[in-house]
C-alpha cells in the first residue's frame, strides 16, 4: 500500500498523528492503519538479538518484556494508561521527537531501525543514522518502519527523566544508562536535550576506562570514587546540546543531565553488586 | 466512508469523514454523548472508552481504526437503567462538581477495578493519571474509588 500511495500517512496508536488531525494541522491525502498489520505488534528474541515490532505498545512492553528494565521504565513513563495502550515504539521512531522516551533507550542499546519497502525489501540502519534531526528521519517515502533490533546486552541499566509530574509528562531531560558487562562498556544516551538523541561518548569512555583501571569490571564490589562520578556527570552534562523552551531552560536541562547521570550510575553500580538482572 | 463497530454490545454503522476520530463517531454519528470532547490530544481523559477491552482516549483513535472492533463506552456501564457501582460511588462520595470529567473518570476507575479489586493508593493515582479534573481537587474522586472498590468487593 505504501508503495502504491507513498503520500499516505501511516497511523498506529494515533497519539501524535490524531492530534494533528483533530487540530486541523494535517489533512493527509490517505491514511494507512498499521494496527491491522499484526506482524508489527510482535517481538521476539533469537541468537542473542531482540526484535521489537514497530506496533508494540508501551503497555505491551511493560507487561511482556520485564527483562528489559530501561525499556520498561521508559515505557511506563510515557503519558497515561490510555496513552500507553495505544502509543508504539514505531511512533516514537517515526515522529523522531528528541523527547520520545523510548529513543534514549534504543540509543543506549545501540539499536538499529528496520525498514521495509516493496521495491527494495528490508534494510536496517543504526538509530543515529535513522534519527537525522528533530522530527526528521532517513525513511524513504515508500518505506514503513518494521521495528527495532539490538544485540541483547548483559548488565544493569535504567531510564529516568525529569518533568513536572510523575505522569503525562514530556521530558525536560531524559537519560538511559546501560552497562554492558561483556564488552566492559557503559552506554549513556540523552533525550530532550538536543535536536536529536545524543550519546555522551566522552563520558562513556571516561567511566569505562576508570572502571577498568580500578578493577571494577572484574570485581563489582570495587568502589568507584566520588571524583570519577563527578567527572562522569560533568561529561554527560557537557554532551547535552539543550535549548531554552517552554518546558525548561538550557541551563536547567544541562543540570538535569548531570543529576540523572549521577543517579543512574549509582543505581547501576549498586545493581552490579546485587545482580538482579541475571 | 462507512464505519461499522460493535458499541456496547450492538453493531452500529454510520458514514464518517475519513479523518474523524472515534470520539466524533460516537458523539456525532451515534449520539452517544457520554464520552466528552475536551482537549482532543489525549491529555485530559474525558473521552476514555474501551477499545477491544483496552482503556484508550477515543479522540486519539481514528474512527476507521475501530471498524470491526469492539467499543465499550460509559453508556455501557449502566445495567437496565441502574447505575454502575462506580457511578453510584461518585454520586455518594461527592466526586462530581461540574461533571465534565466524570464519565472519563468513571470509565478509568471501572477499568482499574476490573483489573485490581483492591488497588493501593499509588496504583489508583497511576491508573487515573490520564484523567484531569479541574474542580474537585481529586480528594473526593479518590474517596469514590475506595468506596466503589469496597462495594464491588462486598458483592463478590
Amino acid at each position: 500500500m505504501k508503495a502504491e500511495r507513498p503520500e499516505a500517512v501511516p497511523l498506529a496508536g494515533g497519539t501524535d498523528l490524531m492530534v494533528e488531525l483533530n487540530f486541523g494541522r494535517l489533512r493527509p491525502p490517505a491514511i494507512i492503519d498499521l494496527t491491522r498489520a499484526a506482524e508489527l505488534a510482535t517481538h521476539r528474541q533469537e541468537d542473542g538479538h531482540v526484535f521489537l515490532g514497530a506496533g508494540v505498545t508501551y503497555a505491551a512492553i511493560v507487561n511482556e518484556l520485564p527483562g528489559f528494565k530501561p525499556l520498561v521504565q521508559a515505557s511506563r513513563s510515557v503519558g497515561s494508561p490510555q496513552i500507553r495502550h495505544r502509543g508504539t515504539v514505531g511512533g516514537n521512531l517515526g515522529t523522531a521527537s528528541p523527547a520520545g522516551d523510548a529513543l534514549p533507550v534504543l540509543a543506549a542499546y545501540d539499536a538499529e531501525v528496520v525498514l521495509r519497502s516493496q521495491a527494495r525489501g528490508e534494510r536496517s540502519m543504526p538509530w543515529h543514522a535513522f534519527l537525522m534531526g528533530p522530527k526528521k528521519t532517513a525513511i524513504a517515502p515508500d518505506e514503513l518502519i518494521v521495528g527495532a533490533r539490538w544485540a541483547r546486552i548483559r548488565g544493569p541499566g535504567s531510564f529516568s527523566k525529569i518533568g513536572t509530574r510523575n505522569a503525562m509528562v514530556i521530558a525536560v531531560a531524559g537519560l538511559s544508562l546501560v552497562i554492558d558487562e561483556d564488552h566492559r562498556r557503559v552506554n549513556v544516551a540523552l533525550g530532550s536535550v538536543g535536536p536529536t538523541i545524543i550519546r555522551a561518548t566522552p563520558a562513556e569512555e571516561q567511566i569505562s576506562s576508570a572502571m577498568a583501571s580500578s578493577g571494577a569490571w572484574q570485581d563489582p564490589s570495587t568502589a568507584v570514587s566520588e571524583q570519577v562520578i563527578d567527572e562522569f556527570a560533568e561529561l554527560v552534562a557537557s554532551a547535552a546540546r539543550p535549548l531554552d523552551d517552554v518546558r525548561g531552560t538550557a541551563a536547567y536541562r544541562r543540570h538535569g543531565c548531570r543529576v540523572l547521570a549521577r543517579r543512574s550510575l549509582a543505581w547501576a553500580l549498586s545493581e552490579r553488586r546485587l545482580p538482579t538482572w541475571l | 466512508m462507512v464505519v461499522r463497530t460493535r458499541v456496547n454490545g450492538e453493531w452500529r454503522e454510520a458514514e464518517v469523514w475519513p479523518g474523524a476520530s472515534l470520539l466524533a463517531f460516537l458523539r456525532e454519528q451515534l449520539g452517544l454523548f457520554g464520552s466528552k470532547n475536551a482537549c482532543e490530544q489525549g491529555e485530559c481523559g474525558s473521552c476514555s472508552v474501551w477499545l477491544d477491552g483496552a482503556l484508550v482516549c477515543s479522540c486519539l483513535v481514528l474512527a476507521a481504526q475501530a471498524n470491526d472492533r469492539e467499543v465499550r463506552t460509559v453508556e455501557g456501564l449502566t445495567d437496565a437503567g441502574r447505575l454502575h457501582p462506580v457511578q453510584e460511588a461518585f454520586v455518594e462520595a461527592g466526586a462530581v462538581q461540574c461533571g465534565f470529567c466524570t464519565p472519563g473518570f468513571v470509565v478509568a476507575v471501572a477499568d482499574l477495578l476490573e483489573k485490581d479489586a483492591s488497588p493501593s493508593p499509588a496504583t489508583v493515582r497511576e491508573a487515573l493519571s490520564g484523567n484531569i479534573c479541574r474542580c474537585t481537587g481529586y480528594a473526593k474522586i479518590l474517596d469514590a474509588v475506595n468506596l466503589a472498590a469496597a462495594r464491588l468487593l462486598e458483592r463478590t
